[in-house]
């Protein structure tokens, strides 16, 4: 291994030390920050409320792409009475938990980072420290636990406006029987689709939301210093949704 | 007045604030090598110096955001550096620390700002809150702007604000960091009153850092010059306006020319002139 691949490396498990360390601290200012459900409930707003319109428009494309590819490949075959068992069970397992903690990382883990790094640039969690009020209480902790709670509820949107995406279009306009669609999504989705589903979009959820926190947290106070945050937040939540996502799946086999 | 550390009133029975012999580092740059300060009980203590002094770091320091490599810094008798996380919030609750840029939470509005203390560190009922904000508002002249958002303020008027935050919790110690920056003669004006105010009415100690020689002079009871990480002079406004030390000179006066450096350390002015480009 060359010098360089072993500073990387060295750095690489530095840096994962030290968000473990961050998390560490971060569970432990989460249970005060549970007393303070208005900070919650605002983060899950800022966090969630306002990415609802980009998660029902990316829902509804993909459930509609889902039905159109969906009908092309289950009418070779001919079964396209399994349509809305296929585009519920992709739905539910893979792609409702992983575009919605995608499509989260963009909108409000950058929007985190980013708020956090400028609060950290122009002194704002210096005062609170100052003024011996723990920032880690005050803002991590309550943005983290606004984006654990906004994942999985964000999914659930997700699936529901994909599956009517999917509905639409196989049924509304390729002409699959309406109560087949159904009746065989009902009867084919078991309990441990959608409990994996669940786990996965709570996993997504912490990890999206504890990378884009830690980002902005430690980001160095200048404005390039926050734009690589941000641009970190992006490129870290991403290729880590897609590692848990195997591992996970791997593990609900 | 002294030209020399121990001028400064070491060890006063009623120092509230006492740097005591501080080294400092950082990435192996010397900040402090051997600095002394002492602020006495309702007393205006000025800390000076050219930019780069480490001033805010002192600030730092006192306010226990970092650890001295050695030396002593107590603050209300006690060793910062050795307090555990609960006494040193203890400890920074009677405390205020006005920044530089003010440093107000950019998610609430002014009235929100100055109340956050007193939210985060008491059960009062709101209508009490509310009376408080409000009185310390009108002490810096802003009751009116208590609805604006911190983004809608001046600079001078977002100083105002944390000023008011600074005292809502009736600290014993004030601490401002360059608080007279950037103002504008009336907003400077109305600092500059109301930190003397402050300490006049409130009887706080207060701490000022800054390098606006004429502004500070004109409140300190004691001030300190600070120069290549140590205290080079110290006395009232009056004995270093009399000093003839080429140093204090140099600072009180403004000149580019005397013992602290003005230009960065470089090459031969001329010899770089004459140089081909690279």
């Amino acid at each position: 291994m060359s010098a360089a691949s072993k500073a990387g490396v060295t750095e690489l498990l530095r840096k994962t030390g030290l968000t473990g360390l961050f998390f560490v601290r971060l569970l432990g200012a989460c249970i005060p920050a549970l007393a303070r459900p208005k900070l919650i409930i605002a983060q899950i707003y800022n966090a969630g409320a306002r990415s609802l319109i980009i998660i029902m428009l990316s829902g509804l494309f993909t459930g509609m792409v889902l039905g159109l590819q969906g009908y092309d490949l289950l009418n070779r075959f001919g079964a396209t009475e399994a349509l809305g068992t296929a585009a519920a069970m992709a739905l539910l397992k893979e792609l409702g938990p992983v575009l919605t903690a995608l499509l989260f990382a963009g909108r409000a883990g950058t929007a985190l980072t980013s708020e956090i790094g400028l609060m950290r640039a122009t002194d704002q969690l210096t005062a609170m420290e100052v003024m011996a009020v723990d920032p880690m209480r005050y803002v991590a902790a309550p943005r983290f636990l606004g984006g654990l709670i906004a994942v999985p509820l964000l999914t659930a949107v997700f699936n529901l406006i994909g599956l009517y995406g999917a509905q639409l279009i196989g049924v509304q306009l390729l002409g699959v029987d309406h109560g087949t669609f159904w009746s065989q999504t009902q009867s084919a989705v078991a309990l441990k689709d959608v409990t994996e589903g669940i786990v996965k979009s709570i996993v997504f959820g912490a990890v999206v939301s504890l990378i884009a926190v830690n980002e902005g947290y430690h980001a160095e106070p200048t404005a390039e210093g926050v734009g690589l945050a941000t641009t970190r937040t992006v490129v870290a939540s991403s290729v880590m949704t897609l590692l848990l996502d195997y591992i996970l799946t791997a593990a609900f086999m | 007045m002294t030209d020399s550390q121990t001028a400064t009133p070491q060890g006063a029975s009623d120092a509230v604030i006492d740097v005591r012999d501080v080294h400092y580092a950082i990435d192996g740059r010397p900040i402090f090598s051997g600095l002394d300060i002492v602020a006495r009980r309702g007393l205006i203590t000025a800390v000076m110096g050219p930019s780069g002094t480490g001033k805010t770091t002192l600030l730092r320091l006192i306010t226990g955001q970092i650890d001295a490599d050695s030396g002593l810094v107590s603050v209300f008798g006690r060793d910062v550096g050795t307090l555990r996380r609960p006494q040193l919030y203890a400890m920074r609750q009677r405390m205020g620390m006005l920044f530089q840029n003010g440093a107000l939470l950019t998610d609430i509005d002014v009235f929100e700002n100055v109340a956050f203390p007193v939210r985060e560190h008491t059960d009062l009922p709101e209508p009490l809150i509310r009376k408080l904000v409000l009185t310390k508002l009108e002490a810096v002249g802003l009751r009116g702007a208590a609805h604006l958002m911190p983004g809608e303020l001046s600079g001078g008027m977002a100083r105002r604000v944390a000023l008011a935050r600074a005292i809502v919790m009736d600290p014993e110690v004030l601490i401002y960091d360059e608080p007279f920056v950037g103002l504008d003669p009336i907003s400077l004006g109305v600092i500059l009153r109301l930190v003397k105010q402050m300490n006049d009415a409130l009887k706080i100690t207060s701490v000022v850092v800054s390098h606006d020689v004429q502004e500070i002079s004109s409140i300190a009871d004691y001030s300190y010059l600070l120069s290549e990480g140590r205290v080079v002079a110290s006395g009232t406004p009056a004995e270093l306006a009399r000093s003839d030390s080429p140093t204090v000179r140099q600072f009180m006066t403004g000149g580019a020319e005397g013992p602290v450096r003005f230009h960065y350390p470089a090459a031969d002015y001329a010899a770089e002139l004459m140089e081909s480009p690279r």
